[in-house]
C-alpha cells in the first residue's frame, strides 16, 4: 500500500485545478484516473459538440486559454488538448489507467482501493466528473425494435436508424442533438420539460460574458434562496456556435414539440400537457435574467419573441415505424458507486456543503453550483479548488494538533 | 415622516409550508400522504362521496369534519341534477389547487393579492364515452384557464405567480401526466 498526504479521483479540469492548488500548499498527492486525462471528453462527447463557454472562459489555475480565437467554442478533442497540456506543464502527479474500485474510511484518513493496488490517504477530493446518464424509467417502455441511446453514449446521426427520432430533453444536449438529426434527414419529436432558455448573444455580447461581467456567475451557494433548485437547474439551452439554439429556432428547422416524455400505454407515448406552461416559465425565467443584466449594466436590450407553442399530440403510436429510435438527453450524474463513506441522502445523493462533506478530509468538486454559479463551467474550478484546497490544508493542520495532542 | 410597510398577507402561512420541507429533509418517510374518499351510490347517475381522512406525517389525520359531495348527471341527460358531474368535480379540483399555489407563490414572495378569479372550461366529444367513435377519447380534449388577478406587481410578475402555480400544482400535474391507478373489485 502506498501513503499519500491527498487523493484526488479524477484528472479532468478539476481535479488538475485541485493538483496545481494542492502543490501550490506543498501537500504531496495523486490524482488517479480510470483511463487518459480529460478521459470523459474523449469518450463522452458526440463528434460536432462544442464547449458552451467562449474561448476566454477557459481558465484553469496557471493557464487561460492564449489561441486567436477568443470568442469562438472549443471542440471536445480541442478540450482534451488543452487539459492534457495543462496536466503536462503542471507537472501533475497524474496516474493514469488506475480505476478506483473503492474509496473507504481506513487507518489515520482512508483507504482508496484500484484496479492497481492500494492507497492510504489523509484526504479525498471526488473530482471525478458527471459520467453516468440518468434515464428516466419510461425508458424501459419502449416497444422492441426502437433504437434507445442516452446522450453520452450518441456520437452523429449515422448512429441510428434512417426515419423518425424522438429526442427526450431540450436543454443544451437535447436541443444540439434534436437540431443535428432534423439537419441529417430524420424528422425529429422533441419531448420538451423544464428548461433554460438564453440567447447566444446579447447587446452585442455573449451572455456568459454579461453572466460574468454583471457578477451572476459569483453569486455563492451559501447565499442562494433555494440552493437545492439552483443545483437543479437544466444547462443553458445553449450551443457552441455564434447562434441562438432555442425552442423557436428549432421549430422553424422542423423539429416538432411535445411536452414531457412521461409514460408509455400500449405501445403509445403519454407527452405532458404542461408544455405551454414550461414554455411560459422559461420565458419569464429568460425575462429576469435580462432584466437583472440591464438593472445592474443599465440601459435595456431586445427581447426574444416568446416561443410559439402550437397544440401537439399527446402520444405517438410507437408501434406503426413513425418513430425508430430515441435519444436521452435527460441529464447527468455523477457516479459514487464505489464511495463507501457514509455521506449519502435516503435517496443517494452526495451530501456537501459547497464542496465539503460532513466526513472531515472528503471533498467533492465539479457539480453544478458547487461554491457558485461559475462552478458549472471550466472557468469555476479556479476558485472552487482554491477554497476547498485551503479548507483541507486546515483540515490536514488540525490531524496534526490532534495527533500531537493523542501523542503526548 | 415615517414609512411603514404593511406586511404582505394572503392569508398563506408560508412559514408553515418551508418548515414541513425543512422537516421533510430529515424525516423523508414523513411526507408521503395518502388522500382518501369514499363513495357510494345513491340511485341512477347520482352518488355521494365523502371525505373525512388521510394520512401524511406518519400518522392517521382527520379533517375538522366530514365533506360530503354530491355528483349526478344533468337534466339534459336525463338524469336529477343532484350536483356537479364528475368532470366538473375535475375542473374543481384543478382550479382550486391552481388557486392555492397562486396565493401561496404571491405570499412567498411578498406580493399582496386583492383579487384572484379564473375561469376553467374543458372541452369534450361525448363520442368518446357513448362508444360512438373509437378514436375519440373519453377524457377532455383541452382544458382552458384563465386567470384575472388583482395584485400589487407587475404584469409578468403576475404571469411569473401563475405559472409557478401551474409547476408546483398536484391537480395540474394529475390532469396533465399519466397516473397508475389500479381498480379492484373486493
Amino acid at each position: 500500500m502506498s501513503t499519500v498526504t491527498a487523493v484526488v479521483v479524477g484528472a479532468g479540469h478539476c481535479g488538475l485545478a485541485m493538483s496545481r492548488h494542492l502543490a501550490a500548499r506543498s501537500i504531496d498527492h495523486v490524482v488517479l484516473e480510470r483511463g487518459e486525462v480529460a478521459n470523459s471528453w474523449r469518450t463522452q462527447r458526440w463528434d460536432s459538440l462544442r464547449l458552451l463557454t467562449p474561448n476566454w472562459m477557459t481558465r484553469l489555475p496557471g493557464r487561460i486559454y492564449q489561441g486567436d480565437d477568443p470568442n469562438g467554442y472549443l471542440s471536445a478533442p480541442q478540450v482534451a488538448e488543452f487539459v492534457a497540456g495543462y496536466a503536462a506543464a503542471s507537472a501533475a502527479p497524474v496516474v493514469t489507467r488506475t480505476t478506483v474500485t473503492a474509496v473507504r474510511p481506513g487507518g489515520q484518513g482512508f483507504e482508496v482501493e484500484t484496479d492497481r493496488g492500494r492507497w492510504h490517504a489523509h484526504s479525498i477530493v471526488l473530482a471525478a466528473g458527471t459520467t453516468r446518464s440518468v434515464v428516466p424509467p419510461v425508458a424501459r417502455r419502449l416497444p422492441d425494435g426502437i433504437v434507445s441511446v442516452p446522450a453520452i453514449e450518441y456520437r452523429n446521426p449515422d448512429q441510428l436508424p434512417n426515419g423518425g427520432v424522438l429526442v427526450v430533453g431540450a436543454s443544451a444536449s437535447g436541443a444540439q442533438i434534436a437540431e443535428e438529426l432534423q439537419r441529417s434527414g430524420r424528422p425529429v419529436t422533441l419531448a420538451v420539460g423544464e428548461h433554460v432558455r438564453v440567447p447566444r448573444r446579447y447587446r452585442g455580447h455573449d451572455i456568459l460574458w454579461w453572466m460574468d461581467a454583471v457578477g451572476i456567475l459569483d453569486e455563492r451557494w451559501d447565499e442562494m434562496d433555494d440552493l437545492v433548485r439552483a443545483r437543479n437547474l437544466p444547462s443553458l439551452q445553449l450551443v457552441g456556435a455564434a447562434r441562438t439554439l432555442d425552442l423557436n429556432a428549432l421549430q422553424a428547422s422542423g423539429v416538432r414539440l411535445v411536452g414531457r416524455f412521461a409514460g408509455v400505454r400500449d405501445g403509445v407515448t403519454q407527452f405532458s400537457g404542461s408544455l405551454t406552461n414550461v414554455c411560459a416559465l422559461a420565458d419569464l425565467k429568460l425575462g429576469r435574467l435580462l432584466d437583472t443584466i440591464d438593472a445592474r449594466a443599465g440601459g435595456r436590450g431586445e427581447r426574444l419573441e416568446p416561443t410559439a407553442v402550437r397544440r401537439t399530440p399527446l402520444g405517438i403510436d410507437l408501434r406503426f415505424g413513425e418513430i425508430r429510435s430515441v435519444v436521452w438527453a435527460t441529464g447527468v450524474r455523477p457516479d459514487f458507486s464505489w464511495l463507501d463513506i457514509p455521506v449519502f441522502d435516503h435517496r443517494g445523493r452526495l451530501l456537501h456543503d459547497g464542496g465539503v462533506t460532513c466526513w472531515p478530509g472528503l471533498y467533492v468538486l465539479g457539480l453544478p453550483m458547487l461554491r457558485r454559479r461559475r462552478s458549472t463551467y471550466i472557468d469555476g474550478a479556479r476558485a472552487d479548488a482554491d477554497d476547498l484546497a485551503a479548507h483541507l490544508l486546515d483540515h490536514l493542520g488540525a490531524g496534526k494538533v490532534l495527533m500531537t495532542r493523542e501523542a503526548s | 415622516m415615517t414609512i411603514t410597510s404593511t406586511p404582505i398577507e394572503n392569508g398563506v402561512n408560508v412559514e408553515a409550508l418551508l418548515d414541513a420541507r425543512a422537516a421533510f429533509a430529515d424525516n423523508p418517510e414523513i411526507a408521503q400522504f395518502q388522500w382518501r374518499s369514499s363513495v357510494t351510490w345513491v340511485n341512477g347517475t347520482h352518488s355521494r362521496s365523502d371525505v373525512e381522512s388521510f394520512y401524511g406525517f406518519a400518522d392517521e389525520q382527520v379533517h375538522h369534519k366530514s365533506f360530503s359531495l354530491d355528483a349526478d348527471h344533468p337534466l339534459q341527460f336525463a338524469a336529477k341534477d343532484n350536483g356537479p358531474t364528475p368532470v366538473e368535480y375535475v375542473l374543481v379540483g384543478l382550479g382550486a389547487c391552481l388557486t392555492a399555489g397562486v396565493a401561496a407563490v404571491a405570499q412567498q414572495r411578498q406580493i399582496q393579492l386583492r383579487s384572484v378569479k379564473a375561469t376553467l372550461s374543458a372541452d369534450m366529444d361525448l363520442h368518446g364515452i357513448l362508444g360512438a367513435d373509437p378514436d375519440v377519447r373519453n377524457g377532455f380534449s383541452r382544458v382552458s384557464v384563465s386567470y384575472q388577478i388583482d395584485a400589487d406587481a407587475t404584469p409578468d410578475e403576475i404571469r411569473a405567480i401563475v405559472a409557478q402555480s401551474q409547476k408546483r400544482s398536484a391537480v395540474f400535474d394529475v390532469v396533465t401526466n399519466p397516473t397508475d391507478v389500479a381498480v379492484t373489485v373486493v
